[in-house]
């Protein structure tokens, strides 16, 4: 489903974020990328909905080619995942719904189906209570909730979250992590860069963990080999 | 569809002044090349009423027998230029002139010898009542032995041609500039907007709105600003031209205004000023959001 061949990512300012990053995810796995600040996990996601391009080697999501993406094929790639950042990065002036219903606005979906499939999300990831609610009357954890939903609204089989827990406190961190969870239960692929070693610890998924761009050490190969 | 004439409405009040201000300097843009082009097409209509009238004279030699006139003039008749020939004898033209020449009647009743040479009255047709078919014409009526001398409103001509040129030439040039200066303001303002909305843009790209529909707001903001520009300048164009009318119009009779068509052009100019400006700095902003 994803696959890096020998990815080097060098940004215009010559800074060198990846060197031979090599990797292969499949369906319904549940990966962390771990790794101090810097390290280079950012510039992964980055590579894999199609915001930055590599350098050298072969980035390959979902049957695209990000090498040789289109401007055109951008939009077709990032509908077959859905996104999320420490950030939330939602609209202030916009409810919950509403902004979850954004991302199917934009996206041309047909009008009457908006509502129905925004309460689904919403209920998936417990705020239908809150589906009015604008941003500010909302806690972090909600928040990202809502982030996630807006995430999830077209179904994608991939789900890429940067540092989703970096914003909150214990509390929120485990509810959006076994949200996350509940979620690759459902068959979606989930990577998730986070430098919260706890939570990694908690957990027995796979783990891939970088240090200045490269890759020191991925669970599922060096586990199988030791 | 109702999304994005939504958002083009958003955005004029979003940036009411610089919007404003976008539409006027497309409005003076097309105006400028409006009352040129008022200039131009009176011109050309009153070059239509000189041109109608354009003769070429050919004076021919006393004593020619009156068969080879006949037989040149018929020569004449055939070139591809003229529309008619007409032969006016010496005593023709001694008639014309007592006629026409009230102030000269009697000197010419005194005359023992007629002063006065025959000549061939040459008219062109439509579309060869230019100064360079003119002067080709006459090039070949000389070139005739009988024909002492050919006469035409050369310079005449070409002059209402080089002012009918030169009308539409600083029409252009003050219209480009304030195209450019237009331009450049629709840039300021879609700037403007995409700094106040990139994290929205940020958003619709991430989830994956398609690049037409990122752009798609701004392209239609600017081929509305570009509408109203349009509109706005033949309004002013309408307003200059009776104010002119009514104040030295009457000195010239006949002056007329733009037809459908060319309205219809100015205003699809201005549409596809407003379009154009906003392509090429939707694109180069856009960028920058991430
Ligand atoms: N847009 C950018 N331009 C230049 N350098 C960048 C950019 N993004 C990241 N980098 C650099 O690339 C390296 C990896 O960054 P990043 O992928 O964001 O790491 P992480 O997410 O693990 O903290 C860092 O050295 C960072 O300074
Ligand atoms: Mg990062």
């Amino acid at each position: 489903m994803i696959r890096f061949a020998h990815v080097f990512k060098s940004y215009p300012n010559g800074a060198l974020a990846l060197k031979d990053v090599s990797f292969l995810l499949n369906k319904g796995e549940f990966v962390f990328l771990t790794g101090h600040s810097g390290a280079g996990k950012s510039t992964i996601l980055k590579l894999l909905f199609g915001e930055q391009r590599p350098t050298q080697g072969e980035v390959r999501v979902a049957n695209f080619v990000v090498n040789t993406l289109r401007a055109g094929d951008v939009p077709r790639l990032r509908r077959r995942l859905g996104v999320v950042f420490q950030d939330f990065r939602l609209l202030a002036d916009r409810t919950a719904s509403e902004n979850v219903a954004f991302a199917l606005e934009v996206t041309g979906a047909r009008r009457d189906t908006i509502p129905a499939r925004v309460m689904r999300v919403l209920t998936q990831v417990g705020l239908a209570s809150k589906a009015r609610a604008y941003p500010r009357e909302l806690s972090g954890g909600e928040q990202q909730r809502v982030a996630i939903a807006r995430a999830l609204v077209n179904d994608p089989p991939i789900l890429l979250a940067d540092e989703p827990t970096g914003n909150l406190d214990e509390r929120a961190t485990r509810g959006v992590f076994q949200l996350l969870r509940e979620i690759n239960g459902g068959g979606t692929l989930v990577v998730m860069a986070t430098h919260d070693l706890d939570l990694v610890r908690q957990t027995t998924y796979r783990t891939i963990e970088l240090r200045d761009g490269g890759i020191v050490f991925d669970s599922a190969v060096d586990e199988v080999k030791a | 569809m109702r999304l994005l004439l939504r958002e083009v409405l958003l955005s004029f009040r979003r940036t009411p002044l610089l919007s404003a201000l976008s539409v006027t300097t497309i409005a003076f843009a097309l105006f400028t090349v409006g009352l040129f082009g008022l200039v131009a097409v009176n011109l050309r209509q009153a070059l239509r009423g000189v041109e109608e009238r354009v003769e070429i004279v050919a004076f021919v030699l006393r004593g020619t027998p009156s068969e080879t006139i006949t037989l040149a003039s018929q020569d004449v008749a055939a070139f591809p230029e003229v529309s008619d020939v007409a032969y006016v004898s010496e005593d023709q033209a001694l008639a014309r002139a007592r006629k026409d020449l009230v102030e000269f009647r009697d000197a010419y009743r005194d005359l023992q010898v007629n002063p006065l040479p025959a000549s061939l009255e040459i008219r062109l047709k439509p579309g060869y009542r230019d100064s360079r078919h003119v002067q080709s014409v006459a090039e070949r009526l000389r070139s005739f032995k009988f024909v002492e001398d050919v006469r035409y409103g050369r310079d005449w001509i070409a002059r209402l041609d080089q002012l009918r040129n030169l009308t539409g030439l600083v029409g252009f040039l003050i219209g480009a500039a304030f195209a450019a200066v237009a331009v450049v303001i629709i840039g300021v303002t879609i700037r403007l907007t995409i700094l106040q909305r990139a994290r929205e843009i940020a958003i619709m790209r991430v989830v994956g709105a398609s690049n037409w529909f990122v752009r798609g707001p701004f392209l239609l903001e600017g081929a509305f600003k570009g509408l109203m520009g349009g509109l706005l300048s033949l309004a002013l164009c309408r307003a200059a031209y009776t104010l002119f009318q009514q104040n030295v119009g009457g000195a010239l009779s006949g002056l007329i205004f733009f037809n459908t068509g060319h309205m219809l052009l100015i205003v699809l100019f201005g549409v596809l000023l407003g379009l154009g400006g906003s392509l090429v700095s939707v694109g180069r902003h856009l960028r920058d959001v991430h």
